[in-house]
């Protein structure tokens, strides 16, 4: 599929969504483009993983366009769906990892079950995932044997193991301690500045946020990846975007968020 | 005031029949157009049939020892203790046993599903499927649907020569009833429609009993709460079907049979 490099990957236009009495969003509307990050902030129940889950076509918005890769998936069916799914990566808060399978399964989930790709290579793919989020030991596990941290980085082998265009985190550091929190951060970066996909970072942990933003990765001669700051223009590529009762209330880089003297984002921040 | 106190049930149940319906739809295109998921197929087959072998083997042997005895209580008052067998032949193959299997399968499948599929939905494992380009419907839905369809038959069966196994074990040893007579009077008592009847009526009960256990997991909402809560209401609204659904075959099959 050519596309425009102008065109944005992802584009919210008015969107509105309401679980019966409960607006959860009012008007969003907001355009990532393509290798950009997007941190989303917002308070719990704000509606974080609602974005996401729009975005996959989990859940249908009420009004407002939704568009992914050029496709208006508001106005999909679930069959129309799948093709624009085999783009995105989505890694759900709690990580959602089937319990019956193994890592190894659940990392080639798309690959064994939805591809005609063959069982070797499959494995070699997988393999290679896992090594990438330092996860290789644990390939036969069960989920149940995996700490928090370990799922989680399971979750992102899995979403990435076929190679999407575009990775959705939800969350995908919250309740884990700083260390494990940074080695996953440090997997965000490296996808996006190695493997070039654009992603939505959904957290309330500014920490992460800023992390995120603030960083790039770089592969040496020797092959080794190094994490390290990013220059300005870098930064600019990261764009924050706070949520509140349903709206936007700040859209900006790391730069505009750490200076804004809105109270609310000023108590966020603290 | 009194119509608003029955809107909001009304409205509830509508819906419920609604999506169960829409399920089934769903449920049909899976079955005539792939994908198939032939691994979750086998593995249904074998968790819905062969595990559910002990408690069907238990509880049919019991129900025909049990049928016997009572049956040869009574039978004494006419002096027809020899025929206990067609009692025993008639009520198992016709009734109790697709109806006892039926309430097994409910307790056991009917539970097992709705719990799985249940914390499958409160924890994503399904929007996660959904987002990896799998159709839950026939992922998971599917391969029950079939299993219990084939297999409910299978354990009938299974249940009915058991419990007229049971049956002669006490009309032999307790009633004192010769094995010959008690073996020629199970076939006396056994007609060519009662044999369809009781063939027939398991494959409705599978289907309906793993198609609302399949409901009822996939509309889970709330917690490992809501988990707690389809479990039961799957294994509440499948054994209620079962005997309402026993009813309406009997009765249809009654003017198409006999
Ligand atoms: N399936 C659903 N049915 C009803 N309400 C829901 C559902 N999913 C989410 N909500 C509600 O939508 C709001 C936003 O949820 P969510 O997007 O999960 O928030 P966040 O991820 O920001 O914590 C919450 O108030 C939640 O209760
Ligand atoms: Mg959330």
């Amino acid at each position: 599929m050519l596309q425009a490099p102008e065109e944005p990957v992802i584009k919210f236009e008015h969107v509105r969504l309401s679980f019966d009495d409960n607006v959860v969003l009012k008007d969003v509307s907001f355009t990532l483009p393509r290798g950009h990050t997007k941190l989303i902030l917002g308070a719990s129940g704000s509606g974080k993983s609602t974005i996401l889950k729009i975005i996959t076509g989990l859940l249908r918005a009420d009004s407002g366009a939704v568009i992914v890769n050029g496709h208006r998936v508001d106005q999909m069916s679930e069959q129309e769906m799948m093709p624009v799914r085999a783009d995105l990566g989505m890694i759900f808060q709690e990580g959602a990892l089937f319990d019956s399978l193994t890592v190894r399964e659940n990392v080639g989930y798309k690959l064994y079950e939805e591809s005609a790709m063959p069982i070797d290579e499959a494995h070699r793919r997988v393999e290679e995932v896992l090594g990438f989020v330092g996860m290789a030991e644990f390939i036969d596990r069960m989920p149940s044997a995996l700490s928090g941290g370990q799922r989680r980085r399971v979750a992102i082998a899995r979403s990435m193991a076929f190679k999407p265009g575009v990775l959705l985190y939800d969350e995908a550091t919250t309740g884990l301690d700083p260390i494990t929190a940074t080695t996953i951060n440090e997997e965000v970066v490296k996808l996006r500045d190695l493997e070039e996909v654009s992603s939505i970072v959904v957290t309330h942990q500014l920490r992460d946020a800023f992390f995120v933003a603030d960083n790039m990765a770089r592969r040496n001669h020797d092959g080794s990846v190094e994490i390290l700051e990013a220059p300005p223009s870098k930064q600019d590529e990261a764009c924050f975007l706070m949520l509140r009762e349903g709206v936007i209330v700040f859209e900006g880089n790391a730069a505009a968020l750490r200076a804004s003297n809105d109270p609310y984002i000023r108590n966020f921040l603290s | 005031m009194s119509a608003l106190l029955f809107e909001e049930p009304l409205k509830k149940v509508t819906a419920e029949v609604q999506e169960y319906v829409r399920m089934l739809g769903q449920t049909y295109r899976g079955l005539v157009r792939g994908p198939y998921y032939r691994h979750d197929i086998v593995d249904q087959f074998d968790a819905i049939g062969v595990q559910s072998m002990t408690v069907v083997l238990l509880t049919g042997f019991f129900t025909g020892a049990v049928l016997a005895l009572q049956s040869g209580q009574t039978l004494d008052q006419f002096g027809a203790r020899p025929v206990v067998g067609r009692l025993v032949s008639a009520s198992m193959v016709k009734e109790l046993g697709p109806v006892l299997t039926g309430l097994m399968l409910s307790g056991r499948i009917g539970s097992g599903i709705a719990a799985e599929l249940g914390s499958m939905m409160v924890t994503d494992q399904i929007n996660a499927l959904r987002a990896l380009g799998t159709d839950p419907i026939r992922k998971l839905v599917v391969p029950r649907i079939l299993a219990g369809f084939f297999m409910a038959p299978v354990l009938t069966v299974i249940a009915d020569f058991v419990g007229i196994l049971g049956g002669w074990i006490v009309a032999r040893f307790q009633l004192q009833v010769s094995s010959g007579v008690y073996w020629s009077s199970i076939l006396q008592g056994l007609y060519m429609q009662d044999i369809w009847m009781g063939i027939i009526k398991p494959f409705v009960l599978g289907f309906v009993i793993v198609s609302i256990a399949c409901h009822v997991g996939l509309r889970t909402k709330g917690g490992t709460q809501g988990v707690g809560r389809s479990t039961t209401n799957s294994v509440v609204a499948g054994s209620v079907a079962v005997i309402a659904v026993d009813f309406f075959i009997t009765r249809i099959l009654f003017s198409v049979l006999y």
